[in-house]
């Protein structure tokens, strides 16, 4: 494994691999020491085409923590905003000797080019890309539900995820269908009918438009954030009516399995597509996911850039 | 411990300690730990993936012979290698520190061959991570020589003095079902 672009490519050996060392890295933050010495004198390039707040700073915690030295690179205030384009940034980051790049871009396919265009040869970790995939997010939701559902081993075989929201503009949701289809989870797609891709059908997923309905036999159910910058037509009538079909509120606790677990992404849009109550309720793990981000990203550059690359 | 003839009989074949041979290896050691450790505050620290059970066999033997629990852990070194880049990755094992910590404790590192040294020296930078013991100690099965780092060991199973081109395999019945240290030609000789 050179790169890390997408979760659709990604084998279950890899995957679990992942999740494994991540599980043992946890440990460290319980240390007067949270670091380890294993990237010494590697360089990281954060190279954010578009805003981040909690990738980014989990990625640069990752890094330094395995004591990598991180260059922060976003597109606003850069040479990108006088029109450079994505190939000569990435010659200018070779020649300051990136040793690993973290690309965020909103064109779909953006970090495919940079891995396989010959301009570099640094390792490409895919931190979003447009509509496309958000592999390390998929990770990290798989690695927290193994952790709270699953005794932290293993496969997610058995079960079942109800992913609700703009599943038409996330690239969290496809990197999230990818990898819990194969690491054995049943994925069910809850949208609006404008909010639902095209050719949906074929995706390894169950789709529905009724929320209720869905969440009943839910083991994890993962809100997703309504992309208002990505929705230049009216996708729903007000944020109210979304909000009352779709929106995970207090009323819809009622419903759901005892044992579920709520999921989102962030960031989170308060009263739209989740509801402050369930939001800050024992229900919810989305702080865990936050934590076990940055596990996941230190798995992912130490098994990118922690060895002969072309031996995994 | 079997007489130095048969050791050697048996060593043509490659065999060099049996199951019996272990066991009171074990039992010497744990002795000679508590001997030379005498009423001070031990911690047994095994390096996996053999340094693991066998620290927790000298933890028994010294349960059988004082009555005493030792607190054992496991210190994972696989981040402090010095050689991480000219090897393919490698999933890593548990770092798993007792309760009652290490902090001003005589820490015993547990590992089943001492060879380069490189291994111990990553030890020791994890361990100086986690915190300050008051005694460093370390533990070994067999000294197999070769030393590249100033570093020796305070309490040795077996000295077997080998040429660089022979393996030493180390086998504990926890791990890999039989107890048993052989010691094989390089494909070179």
């Amino acid at each position: 494994m050179k790169h890390l672009l997408s979760t659709a490519s990604l084998s279950k050996a890899d995957a679990l691999k992942i999740m494994d060392v991540a599980e043992n890295l946890s440990s460290i933050s319980d240390r007067p020491i949270k670091k380890l010495p294993t990237l010494r004198g590697r360089t990281i390039v954060n190279l954010f085409y578009e805003d981040s707040t909690r990738t980014k700073i989990s990625f640069e915690a990752a890094a330094k923590r395995l004591s990598a030295d991180v260059l922060n690179f976003a597109a606003k205030g850069s040479s990108v905003s006088k029109g450079e384009s994505l190939k000569d940034t990435a010659l200018t980051l070779k020649a300051m000797g990136a040793d690993a790049i973290v690309v965020r871009h909103p064109s779909s396919g953006a970090a495919n080019q940079l891995a396989h265009h010959n301009w570099i040869d640094a390792n490409v970790v895919n931190a979003g890309d447009g509509t496309h995939e958000h592999p390390t997010q998929a990770l990290l939701d798989a690695f927290t539900i193994r952790r709270v559902l699953k005794n932290s081993s293993g496969d997610l075989t058995g079960l079942n995820v109800v992913i609700v929201g703009d599943v038409l503009h996330s690239r969290v949701a496809r990197s999230n269908l990818w990898l819990l289809n194969t690491l054995g989870a049943k994925v069910t797609l809850v949208a609006p009918p404008t909010l639902m891709p095209r050719n949906i059908e074929s995706w390894p997923a169950e789709t529905s438009f009724d929320l209720d309905e869905s969440l009943v036999n839910a083991d994890v159910v993962m809100m997703l954030r309504v992309q208002q910058e990505r929705m230049q037509d009216a996708y729903f009538p007000t944020v109210r009516e979304y909000a009352n079909r779709y929106g995970l509120t207090q009323k819809r606790l009622h419903v759901m399995n005892a044992k579920s677990i709520v999921m989102h992404p962030g960031p989170m849009n308060r009263g739209v597509e989740i509801s402050s109550q369930i939001a800050d309720s024992d229900k919810s793990v989305i702080v865990n996911q936050v934590q076990n981000g940055v596990f996941v990203r230190m798995a992912v550059l130490y098994l990118l850039l922690g060895g002969q690359s072309d031996d995994l | 411990m079997a007489p130095e003839s048969e050791i050697r009989q048996s060593a043509k074949n490659g065999l060099l300690l049996a199951a019996e041979d272990v066991s009171r290896i074990t039992s010497r050691m744990s002795h000679e730990i508590l001997e030379r450790t005498a009423n001070q505050d031990l911690v047994l620290l095994g390096i996996p993936s053999r340094g693991v059970p066998f620290s927790k066999r000298i933890a028994q033997k010294i349960f059988e012979i004082e009555k005493r629990q030792i607190p054992i852990g496991s210190l994972d070194i696989t981040m402090y290698r010095d050689d991480l880049r000219m090897r393919a990755p490698r999933p890593l094992a548990e770092t798993l520190i007792p309760n009652s910590g290490i902090e001003d404790k005589v820490v015993i590192l547990v590992d089943d061959v001492l060879f380069s040294g490189r291994t111990i020296r990553a030890a020791l930078d994890a361990l100086s991570e986690i915190g300050r013991p008051a005694i460093v100690q370390l533990a070994v099965l067999i000294d197999r020589g070769h030393r590249q780092l100033p570093i020796r060991a305070d309490y040795v199973g077996k000295n077997i003095p080998t040429s660089l081109d022979q393996k030493v395999s180390v086998k504990l019945s926890e791990i890999d079902g039989i107890d048993e240290v052989r010691v094989d030609f390089g494909v070179s000789r």
